[in-house]
């Protein structure tokens, strides 16, 4: 197998005339891309990681098999970090630098977010509110369940209002939510269809979901949205994809109210000015606030885009409550890699105000292949491990809302730096009161359904060991107001006239719902108001 | 508990070597004594094939029948990766070698019991899979854990101990909404 990573590509020179340059190749950069390009923009997207063309198998075995390194080589010197606050924070876990960024081992989970975390400070006291609705945003939901081709039901009935059914029927329930559904009926609790960026039926001329269980981190049948899709179709409309190019600092012009030029470095050494008419940050919720502090001018010497200070506070994530053990029967675990019941019954429930949403697990309890790769012994001792290891596993997840706090924030780390020599990013992270007491509570509705169904619980993850789920938000927020706020309401920067920022790090609050669906919905709103300002 | 060569080139379909293992099976020459010269710069197949099939017969559980046919044809089909095959091709030489040392004979004639012994003496049980370490992790990752992936990858292996769909196998779509493993090889 060859490698996926190389400098295949040569041309990394900048694109004379560029109306839009896009920093930045995953969901957010590449549908922006795309929407511009098809409307006949002259598009650049500059991004930092590699294109991992070749065989997606290669991801597939490295996950399976140790010893072969990470599966999509995060983790080396272009990608050092500091993590300072009471809580460690994993960040190269949760992110993937390459065409398709942290798409290509997403999940792929896509709810909407509900109409109370747009206004979660009119309605509770706490928080932020957005500038927009959910009814602002709702097309744009409608719109991005159509480009990144949504399997789900109209069976949720505590999902926020739509008008139309999804593009793809959704995954029907496992064999293990059957086993739920029982206890849950008893308790109350409604279990219903989890929107799914994966295709139950061939779409968009990818393969439909086969079943080789390791969806996080790689799906090698495709079957998986990643954002590679619309960059391949962001090169069809025209669109240049620079890979291996990592954007360094934003130059702006003399008056300080627009960018001029994205300069980067490419692996022969050479640092590259790329000009465009409008500049789109979209490399996550860590590496925008780098950018724009790494962007320091006279002018504006606490970064760009930064008179309101704000840039890099209020980081927030999504934590993770958890709880499984063994059943009496078999549970049938780990024939796929993603879930097919949650429920949202107690997301809007005001005490706790945190949103929280509850999962029923596919892959509880251990993968028979993996724990082989990792024994010491074989044979028939092995064998006997493995199938006493493996059948009676159950388990429920949740993920819990984190609500903006000035106290977790992402800068700069300048006394380390990278290969580069740019400082690196500081991530200041801790899980707050609050956000225990939401665990505690998902903690306390699992155990209920555990106990109703009999499970002989083996392991709790709360409030004292719980974890990040990877989603970056609330870095650069949005708001109508420059002095507390990044962005405006259409994702433009409040001192930039054309400077734009897609991804989590707007969102204001970051509800309890896995962001990318918003994080698409936002883009293809942004796009259209670049389009706007197209001549 | 019967392989077959049909479950060693799922396993490799499953890793994106399509077809590989069919072509090199027309292709394969079966081992003969004479062609076993011991020469580390060309190691003969043979060797490779018959010491990872002696190899098999240690990690696998004993009710396994079909080692020989399963474990050819995945050997056959892995080792078209030039890299991995040429270390996977030292690895089991290297094997034979210590064994031929430490006994006196090919790992392949030794007794299945001081096969088993050989490789923990190794290290092979507790060593850390790394391609290209020392020799305890060499085997390690090309001998037992190349055998190990591709017998419990496969759906007749998984099936064994309770999955007929294995991380890593392409099936599990067909399978997660049923209450028993399935009995037959529809996957």
């Amino acid at each position: 197998m060859m490698s996926t990573s190389n400098h295949a590509q040569t041309d990394r020179t900048p694109v004379s005339d560029a109306d839009v340059c896009i920093v930045g190749a995953g969901p957010a950069g590449a549908i922006v891309a795309q929407r511009l390009a098809a409307s006949g923009a002259s598009v650049v997207v500059l991004e930092a990681g590699p294109r991992f063309d070749g065989d997606r198998r290669e991801q597939l075995e490295r996950h399976v098999r140790p010893g072969l390194g990470t599966p999509w080589e995060m983790g080396g010197p272009r990608d050092e970090f500091t993590s300072s606050g009471e809580s460690f924070y994993p960040l190269n876990a949760g992110r993937v630098k390459g065409v398709g960024g942290t798409t290509l081992h997403w999940q792929g989970m896509v709810m909407r977010l509900h109409e109370r975390d747009f206004e979660l400070d009119s309605r509770h006291g706490v928080g932020a509110d957005w500038p927009i609705s959910y009814t602002d945003l709702k097309p744009y939901y409608a719109a991005a369940e159509r480009e990144l081709g949504v399997a789900g039901a109209v069976d949720n009935p505590y999902a926020p209002p739509r008008d139309e059914a999804y593009p793809l029927p959704a995954f029907p329930p496992s064999y293990s939510d059957s086993l739920f559904a029982e206890a849950c009926e008893r308790l109350e609790i409604d279990m219903h269809s989890v929107p799914s960026a994966r295709n139950s039926e061939p779409f968009d001329g990818r393969s439909p979901c086969v079943g080789y269980g390791t969806c996080k981190p790689v799906c090698p049948s495709g079957a998986k949205y990643t954002a590679e899709s619309h960059v391949e179709k962001a090169e069809s409309a025209g669109a240049r994809v620079v890979d291996h190019a990592r954007v360094r600092r934003l130059e702006h012009d003399e008056s300080g109210t627009s960018v001029v030029a994205a300069v980067y470095t490419t692996p022969d050494g050479e640092t590259h000015r790329q000009t465009a008419d409008e500049y789109v940050l979209a490399c996550g919720g860590v590496e925008n606030v780098r950018l724009l502090l790494l962007s320091a001018s006279d002018q504006y010497p606490d970064g760009l885009a930064n008179s309101s200070g704000v840039v890099g506070q209020y980081f927030m994530e999504h934590l993770f409550a958890g709880m499984g053990g063994r059943l009496d029967r078999p549970t049938r675990q780990n024939h796929v890699g993603f879930n097919t019941s949650e429920t949202h019954q107690f997301y809007d429930d005001s005490e706790p105000v945190n949103g929280l949403k509850l999962e029923f697990l596919n892959y509880a309890g251990p993968s028979p292949v993996v724990d082989a790769l990792h024994a010491e012994t074989w044979g028939d001792e092995l064998r006997t491990q493995l199938a006493d290891a493996y059948g009676t596993h159950i388990a429920m997840g949740a993920l819990v809302e984190q609500l903006p706090r000035a106290d977790n924030y992402v800068t700069l780390d300048t006394e380390t730096t990278d290969d580069l020599g740019d400082p690196v990013p500081e991530v200041h992270w801790s899980v707050d009161d609050q956000t225990r007491a939401a665990l505690a509570r998902a903690n306390e509705i699992q155990a209920s359904v555990m106990d109703e169904l009999g499970v002989d619980v083996e392991w709790t993850v709360g409030p004292d060991n719980t974890g990040p789920a990877f989603h970056h938000m609330g870095t650069t927020r949005m708001g109508t107001d420059p002095e507390t706020s990044v962005v405006d309401g259409e994702c433009r920067s409040h001192d930039l006239q054309n400077l734009w920022i897609a991804g989590s790090s707007v969102f204001p609050t970051g509800g309890a719902m896995n962001p990318t669906l918003t994080i698409a919905a936002l883009s293809l709103r942004l796009a259209e108001s670049i389009q706007g300002r197209m001549p | 508990m019967r392989l077959t060569r049909r479950d060693a080139i799922a396993v490799l379909a499953g890793l994106g070597i399509v077809g590989g293992g069919a072509v090199a099976i027309d292709r394969f020459d079966p081992p003969t004594a004479e062609s076993d010269d011991g020469d580390r710069d060309d190691i003969p197949q043979a060797v490779v094939v018959s010491t990872m099939v002696a190899a098999g017969e240690v990690v696998y559980p004993s009710e396994t029948e079909g080692i020989r046919e399963f474990v050819e044809a995945y050997v056959l089909g892995r080792t078209r990766d030039e890299e991995r095959g040429a270390q996977l091709r030292a690895a089991a030489a290297e094997l034979d070698a210590v064994a031929r040392d430490w006994h006196g004979e090919p790992f392949s004639d030794l007794p299945r019991d001081e096969r088993d012994s050989l490789l923990r003496e190794l290290g092979a049980d507790t060593a850390d899979p790394v391609a290209d370490g020392t020799l305890s992790e060499r085997i390690r990752f090309h001998v037992v854990n190349e055998l190990l992936y591709a017998f419990y990858a496969s759906p007749t292996g998984g099936r064994l101990v309770g999955i007929e769909n294995p991380i890593g196998y392409p099936g599990g779509t067909e399978s997660y909404q049923r209450a028993t493993t399935a009995e037959t090889e529809d996957g």
